[in-house]
C-alpha cells in the first residue's frame, strides 16, 4: 500500500452496497484516472466501519477524515476539495453529534472502541488475500504450527479467557480442549454463521470485513484438535459474505494456507461452506449440525455434547464468527494482552449492533466492563431527537431488557445475567419513552413463535400462549390474573424447554414484568398505555372550546362515528371509532386529542 | 454402578441408566407422553419432545426430562417436587390448549395417553381457552389410515416406526414452530406417498392422529339388511389378542368365545381365515415346489429365493420400493383374498345365492387388509372379494356395543365348510409361522414320505432376521424370515445384490407378525405381550388334530369338488394375483 500517497476507504459492506458504495468506487476510479491521480490514490473497498445508518461511507486516509451519507454524485466534490485542494467536505461530514472533530479517532463514536474482532474492517480489501496478509494475515496460523503444539495453543486460548461470543460465554479453551481430547476418526472444526437476532449483523460485517480471520482461525482451531475438515454454516440470506468468504477459501487454497501440508507442517486443512434456509434455531449447535446433515434443523438433548459426538456422529467444535474472528490476534499478541483488556472474568472486547431509538445505529467494538451508559450515550450518541432513555434490550429475543438503573453496570456476561438478561449475541436495541414495553415483549414473542422449530411442547405452544396474553394485554382486554399467568408461563416455559431458545423466549416478558410493572398495571386495570403505541387503548377525543364545527371530521370518518351540528361541538361515538386517525389528520382546529 | 437419590430414597443403578428407569427401581412411576420403549425392537423413542417427565435434579439450572437424562453418582432427584408438578401441570394445559376437545365422539376415548396422563395431572381447565389459536390441519383420509393432525402432539414415536423400524419414510415432522406436526412429505396424501398401510404408526399413536377407518357402521348395516347373506372371516392372529381389550391376560385364546360373539352379532356364517391360509399353502407350497423343481433341473431363469406373499403391507413395500423385484413373491393371494372369491362363487353356489347378495367381512389384526380387499385386482365387476375389512379393536367395539363381554360368553365352533382348519392354518398369524406351514406340506409332497415331527423349533422366535437350513431328504433347503420392513429391506437389497442364498424367505411387514399388527390391541412396546400372543397360536396349533393344510378335509373337498389341483387354471384365476410397479412417481395428490 506505500507507494500510494492517499488512500480512499470505501464501505463495500451489505448496507452500504445497498445504497450504491459500488457505483461510488467505480466512479471514484474514473475521476482519479480522468485527474491523472490514480497512481497516488488508491481507491480500496473494505468491510464495514460500523456506521451503518449513515452508509455510504467514505473514509480519506491518512487524515482518518469519515465522509457519511455519501452519493455518488458527491465523488467529484471530494476528489477535487479533499483530494486536490485538501478542504474537508463539509456537507458530507457525520452530524453534529461528532462535535466538529473531523479525525474519526477524536469521535466520540471511536474513541471508546478497542477493535480485535473487527480490526481489519474498514481497513482491508476482504478480496485481497495480500492485504491480509500485509496486516500480520496468517502469522498466527505460521506461529500455532511451527512454534506450538496443539497443547500448547489452547493453553494459550485458555489463559487468555476468551468466551464464545455467540451468546453461551462458555469459555473457548476448554471447548477446545474436550474436542483434543475426543477420539475419533475424523473430527470436524465448524463455524456458526447462522446469525439470526433480529437487528444483529456482527457476524455478517466481519465474514464481509475480513473473511480470512475466520478461515485462519478455523485452521488454528483444526490443528488444535486434530481436525483436517472445517465447515462454516452461513445463512443463505448473506450472498455477501458467502461470496467474500469463497473468495477468500480459493485464495487461501492457492496460497497453500489451506489445503494438503499447510506451510510445510504436515497439517492438513480444508473448509467448505454449508448454506442454512435461515432457521433461528439453527444457531443451536446440535439443531446447526443436524441441518448440516441434511435433517430437520431441531435440537437434540446434550450429552452428547458436539465435542463427543456432533457432525458425522464424529467429535466437532462449533464456535462461532466473532469468537473465532479473536484467535489470531490472541496468538499473535499473547494471552496475557488479551487477558488485559476488558473484565477479570469477561476478558477482550465485545461487538455490538446497536439499533432502536439511537443516533449512532450501526456496529461498535469496546472493551467488556464498558457501561450501558458509555455504549449508549458516548458512543452512540444518545436517544434520537433528544428523547427519554427508556430501556435497552440487550441479547436479542434471549434477552431482557435493562433500564436506567443498570445504565451504570459494567457490561460483561455475568453483570448481564445477573441484572436479568444476558449478553447473547451482542444485539442491542435502545428504547425510549415512546415505546411500549408490553408491545415491547409481544414482538419478541412474536419473533420467538415464528422461530420455534416446534420440538417440545413448552416453545411450542407456551411461548404462543404468552403471545396471545400479551396481545389481549395490548388490546386492552387484559386482567391482572393474566399477569400472574403471563409470569407462571415465562417460569415453565424457561424451566422445561429442550434447547437455549425456549430456555431463553420468556426473558423479554420477565424482565418487563419486572422492570416496567406500573405499565403492565396500566394495561390491564386503568387500560391505559402511556407510550401511545397500543392503539387500541387509545381514545380520539374532541376537544369542546377548540371544536368550530365545521363538520369536516364528521365527513372523513369512514365509520360515521362522529356526530354534530353544523357550527357546534362534535362528539364521538367510542363504542364504533375504529381509531383510524382520519378525524385526526382532518381537523384543521387541533380540536381533536388522543388520550 | 451409580449410587444417588430420588425422593428421599437410596437407588443403584447401572451406569448410562436413565432417570426414568433408575425411577421405575424405586417403583416410582414418572408421568410420561411421548417417551416410548419397544423393548421387541430394541429400540426407545425419546425425543425429549413433550416435557412430562421432567424431574428437579439438584444443582441444575432448569428441571431435566428423566426419559433421557443419565443418571449421575450421587444425584439428588426430585420427581414429585411442586415447582415439577406445576411445571408439568402447565405444560399439559399447553398440550391440551392445542388440542381438540372432543373427547365424547374420539375413537381414541378411554384408550388415550393424553387423556389418561390430563385425568392423572389433574387438569380442569384451559387457562385463557377463548383466546388460544389451534394450529389446523387438513384431515387426510386413505382407505387404511385417518390421518387427523389437529390431534398430533409431536411425540413423533409414528415417525420413528415408519422411519427407523420400518424403513418406509412417509411420514416426518413438516412445518415449524406452532404449525409442526407429523406429516407426509409437502403435506401429499397418505395415499400418494410411500404409505404400505402397515399401520405400525397408529398401533403407538398416543391420541387419535393417526387411525383406522372405521368401517364397523357399513357392517352393521350389512347385517341389518334382510336381503343380504352376510359372511364372516377371522384371521388366526386376531383369537390371541381381542380379550386384552376385555381386560383378559394377553395370550388367552378366545377362539370359541370369538365365534359366539360373532354369531350373536348376526353374521350368518361364522367361518375362519385359517381355512384360507390352509388354501395359500396348498398354492404356495406348490409353487415353491415347482420353482425348486426347475431350479434343480438347472433353469437358470427361475427364480429364487420365492418370497412368501401373504401380507399386504409387503406387497405394498415391494410394489413401491423394489418394483423392479416384483416377480420374486409368490403369485399367491394372501388367505383373506383365497377366503372371498371361494366364498363368493364354492361357497354361493351351495348356498344357491347370487354373488351381489353376499357380503363378506373379514376380522383382520391388520389396516393394509382394508386397502388390500379395495385393490381393483379383487373385484368382479366392480363387486369386491371382501367388502369389509374390520380390525380387531373394530371387532371389540362392536362386541361392546352390543352389550357383550368376550369374558362372559360360551364357546362355540366355527361354520362348516369355510370354518375347518389345520394347525398350520393357526401360525400364519406370527412371524414363521407361514413358512412352516409350507414346509409341513412341502416336505410331504416333495419326498412322499410322513413328516413325523411337524414343529420346526428353528424357525420359531422373535429375532428380526432368523434363518433356517431344513433337511428335505438329502436337499438342504434354506429358509429365511424377516418381520419388521426394516428387516425385510435388508434381505431385499441382499437378493438385489446377487448375496441372497435362500431358497425361500417369509416376510412379514409387522415386527412379530399379524400378532403384532397395526390392527391389534395398543401393547405400548411390551414384548412380553407378543410373545405370549405367539405362544398362544401355537398352542391352538398344538392342540389341533390336523397339524397340515394339505389334511384339511375341507380343503381336499374343495379342490375335489370345484377347483380341480392347485395352480390348476381355475385356482390361478381365483387365487393367485399380479403385483405392479407403484414406484411413487406421481403428482403430489393434494
Amino acid at each position: 500500500m506505500s507507494k500510494y500517497k492517499k488512500h480512499i476507504m470505501v464501505c463495500g459492506g451489505t448496507g452500504c452496497r445497498a445504497s450504491e458504495s459500488d457505483t461510488i468506487v467505480e466512479k471514484m476510479k474514473k475521476e482519479l484516472e480522468n485527474r491523472n491521480l490514480d497512481k497516488d490514490v488508491q481507491v480500496v473497498i473494505t468491510g464495514c466501519f460500523g456506521l451503518c445508518e449513515k452508509g455510504p461511507i467514505v473514509k480519506m486516509l491518512p487524515d482518518n477524515t469519515i465522509y457519511t451519507e455519501v452519493k455518488p454524485v458527491n465523488v467529484t466534490e471530494i476528489i477535487d476539495e479533499h483530494i486536490i485542494k485538501g478542504r474537508k467536505v463539509k456537507s458530507l461530514l457525520p452530524a453534529d453529534s461528532y462535535k466538529g472533530k473531523t479525525d474519526s479517532k477524536n469521535m466520540d463514536s471511536f474513541k471508546k472502541q478497542i477493535r480485535i474482532a473487527l480490526k481489519n474492517c474498514g481497513f482491508i480489501n476482504p478480496e485481497v488475500i495480500d492485504e491480509y496478509i500485509a496486516s500480520n494475515g496468517y502469522e498466527a496460523l505460521g506461529k500455532a504450527l511451527m512454534e506450538y503444539t496443539p497443547e500448547q495453543t489452547i493453553d494459550i486460548i485458555k489463559k487468555s479467557g476468551l468466551r464464545g461470543r455467540g451468546g453461551g460465554g462458555f469459555p473457548t479453551g476448554l471447548k477446545w480442549e474436550f474436542a483434543a481430547k475426543s477420539k475419533g476418526d475424523q473430527k470436524y472444526v465448524v463455524c456458526n454463521a447462522d446469525e439470526g437476532d433480529p437487528g444483529a449483523f456482527m457476524d455478517r460485517s466481519i465474514l464481509e470485513g475480513d473473511p480470512h480471520s475466520v478461515l485462519e482461525a478455523m485452521a488454528i482451531c483444526g490443528y488444535t484438535m486434530g481436525a483436517t475438515e472445517g465447515l462454516i454454516y452461513i445463512r443463505a440470506e448473506y450472498p455477501l459474505a458467502i461470496e467474500r468468504l469463497q473468495i477468500a477459501i480459493k485464495q487461501a487454497r492457492e496460497y497453500g494456507l489451506l489445503g494438503k501440508n499447510i506451510l510445510g507442517s504436515g497439517f492438513d486443512f480444508d473448509i467448505i461452506l454449508k448454506l442454512g434456509a435461515g432457521a433461528f434455531v439453527c444457531g443451536e449447535e446440535t439443531a446447526l449440525i443436524h441441518s448440516m446433515e441434511g435433517l430437520r434443523g431441531e435440537p437434540t438433548i446434550k450429552p452428547p455434547f458436539p465435542a463427543e459426538s456432533g457432525y458425522n456422529n464424529m467429535p466437532t467444535n462449533v464456535n462461532n464468527v466473532e469468537t473465532f474472528a479473536n484467535i489470531p490476534t490472541i496468538i499473535n499478541k499473547g494471552a496475557e494482552w488479551f487477558a488485559s483488556i476488558g473484565t477479570k472474568k469477561s476478558t477482550g472486547t465485545k461487538v455490538f449492533a446497536l439499533a432502536g431509538k439511537i443516533n449512532n445505529v450501526g456496529l461498535i467494538e469496546v472493551p467488556m466492563g464498558t457501561t450501558l451508559r458509555e455504549v449508549i450515550f458516548e458512543i452512540g450518541g444518545g436517544i434520537q431527537d433528544g428523547k427519554k432513555f427508556k430501556a435497552v434490550q440487550t441479547g436479542g429475543p434471549s434477552g431482557g431488557c435493562l433500564t436506567e438503573k443498570h445504565l451504570d453496570t459494567p457490561i460483561d456476561f455475568d453483570n448481564l445475567i445477573e441484572a436479568g438478561s444476558m449478553m447473547g449475541s451482542g444485539g442491542m436495541i435502545v428504547m425510549d419513552e415512546d415505546d411500549c414495553m408490553v408491545s415491547m415483549a409481544k414482538f419478541y414473542l412474536d419473533f420467538t413463535v415464528e422461530e420455534s422449530c416446534g420440538k417440545c411442547a413448552p416453545c411450542r405452544i407456551g411461548n404462543k400462549r404468552l403471545y396471545e396474553t400479551l396481545d389481549k394485554i395490548t388490546q386492552g382486554k387484559g386482567t391482572e390474573a393474566d399477569l400472574d399467568l403471563l409470569r407462571n408461563m415465562s417460569h415453565v416455559i424457561k424451566d422445561t424447554s429442550l434447547c437455549g431458545l425456549g430456555q431463553t423466549s420468556p426473558n423479554p416478558v420477565l424482565s418487563t414484568l419486572d422492570n416496567f410493572w406500573d405499565e403492565y398495571i396500566a394495561h390491564v386495570k386503568d387500560h391505559k398505555c402511556e407510550a401511545g403505541q397500543c392503539k387500541s387503548l387509545l381514545q380520539y377525543n374532541i376537544i369542546a372550546e377548540d371544536c368550530v364545527g365545521c363538520t369536516a371530521c364528521a365527513r372523513v370518518c369512514p365509520v360515521g362515528c362522529i356526530a354534530g351540528e353544523k357550527k357546534e361541538v362534535h362528539i364521538i361515538d367510542q363504542s364504533i371509532c375504529i381509531k383510524c386517525g382520519a378525524c385526526m389528520d382532518k381537523c384543521k382546529f387541533n380540536a381533536i386529542e388522543l388520550i | 454402578m451409580i449410587k444417588l437419590k430420588i425422593d428421599h430414597k437410596f437407588v443403584e443403578v447401572e451406569k448410562g441408566t436413565t432417570i426414568y428407569h433408575a425411577a421405575k427401581k424405586l417403583d416410582i412411576d414418572i408421568p410420561i407422553l411421548c417417551y416410548m420403549n419397544l423393548e421387541h425392537l430394541d429400540i426407545e423413542n425419546k425425543p425429549g419432545g413433550c416435557r412430562i417427565c421432567v424431574v428437579e435434579v439438584e444443582g441444575r439450572r432448569n428441571l431435566a426430562p428423566s426419559c433421557s437424562t443419565k443418571v449421575d453418582e450421587g444425584m439428588v432427584v426430585r420427581t414429585n417436587s411442586m415447582r415439577v408438578i406445576n411445571a408439568r401441570r402447565t405444560v399439559m394445559e399447553f398440550i391440551l390448549s392445542d388440542h381438540p376437545k372432543e373427547c365424547l365422539t374420539c375413537s381414541k376415548s378411554g384408550g388415550c395417553d393424553l387423556q389418561d396422563l390430563a385425568q392423572q395431572l389433574g387438569v380442569r381447565e384451559i387457562p385463557n381457552e377463548e383466546t388460544c389459536e389451534m394450529s389446523t390441519y387438513r384431515l387426510d383420509t386413505s382407505p387404511s389410515i385417518i390421518r387427523n393432525l389437529d390431534k398430533c402432539i409431536m411425540c413423533r414415536r409414528c415417525e420413528m416406526m415408519c422411519n427407523e423400524v420400518q424403513t418406509v419414510g412417509a411420514l416426518s415432522a413438516i412445518h415449524r414452530g406452532f404449525e409442526a406436526a407429523v406429516g407426509t412429505a409437502f403435506e401429499m396424501n397418505l395415499e400418494a406417498s410411500t404409505c404400505t398401510y402397515c399401520g405400525q404408526c397408529v398401533a403407538v399413536c398416543p391420541t387419535a392422529a393417526l387411525t383406522e377407518v372405521d368401517h364397523t357402521p357399513q357392517v352393521i348395516r350389512a347385517i341389518a339388511d334382510p336381503k343380504k347373506t352376510v359372511i364372516v372371516q377371522t384371521a388366526p392372529a386376531v383369537r390371541a389378542a381381542l380379550g386384552e381389550e376385555f381386560g383378559m391376560e394377553a395370550g388367552t385364546l378366545v377362539t370359541g368365545e370369538m365365534v359366539t360373539a360373532l354369531r350373536n352379532l348376526g353374521f350368518d356364517h361364522v367361518f375362519d381365515t385359517d381355512f384360507a391360509a390352509d388354501l395359500t399353502i396348498m398354492e404356495e407350497g406348490t409353487e415353491l415346489l415347482g420353482r425348486l423343481k426347475k431350479h434343480l433341473a438347472g433353469d437358470k431363469n427361475v427364480k429364487l429365493p420365492m418370497l412368501t406373499s401373504c401380507c399386504p403391507g409387503w406387497v405394498n413395500f415391494f410394489e413401491t420400493q423394489f418394483p423392479d423385484m416384483k416377480d420374486i413373491p409368490s403369485t399367491a393371494r394372501s388367505p383373506q383374498q383365497m377366503f372371498g372369491p371361494i366364498a363368493k362363487t364354492y361357497f354361493a353356489d351351495k348356498l344357491g345365492i347370487k354373488r351381489e347378495d353376499m357380503v363378506v367381512v373379514s376380522i383382520m389384526p391388520c389396516l393394509a387388509k382394508k386397502y388390500e380387499a379395495q385393490r381393483d385386482e379383487f373385484k368382479v365387476d366392480g363387486n369386491p372379494d371382501v367388502d369389509f375389512s374390520i380390525t380387531t379393536r373394530e371387532l371389540a367395539h362392536l362386541i361392546k356395543q352390543a352389550n357383550m363381554d368376550i369374558k362372559k360368553l360360551d364357546k362355540s365352533d366355527f361354520d362348516q365348510p369355510m370354518g375347518e382348519s389345520s394347525g398350520a392354518g393357526v401360525i400364519f398369524g406370527t412371524t414363521g409361522g407361514v413358512i412352516e406351514a409350507a414346509l409341513r406340506t412341502a416336505y410331504e409332497i416333495h419326498t412322499g414320505k410322513n413328516l413325523e415331527k411337524v414343529d420346526f423349533d428353528q424357525l420359531r422366535g422373535m429375532e428380526g432376521i432368523r434363518e433356517a437350513t431344513v433337511d428335505f431328504d438329502g436337499l438342504d433347503l434354506k429358509i429365511g424370515i424377516a418381520h419388521g420392513l426394516g428387516n425385510a429391506r435388508k434381505l431385499l437389497e441382499d437378493i438385489r445384490d446377487g448375496k441372497s442364498h435362500y431358497h425361500a424367505i417369509e416376510i412379514m411387514a409387522c415386527p412379530g407378525g399379524c400378532i403384532g399388527g397395526g390392527g391389534q390391541p395398543q401393547h405400548h412396546g411390551d414384548s412380553a405381550i407378543l410373545k405370549k400372543r405367539a405362544a398362544a397360536l401355537y398352542r391352538e396349533d398344538a392342540g389341533k388334530p390336523i397339524r397340515k393344510s394339505h389334511e384339511n378335509p375341507a380343503i381336499k373337498e374343495l379342490y375335489e369338488t370345484f377347483l380341480g389341483e392347485p395352480m390348476s387354471e381355475k385356482a390361478h384365476h381365483l387365487l393367485h394375483t399380479h403385483y405392479f410397479d407403484r414406484k411413487r412417481k406421481r403428482n403430489i395428490g393434494v
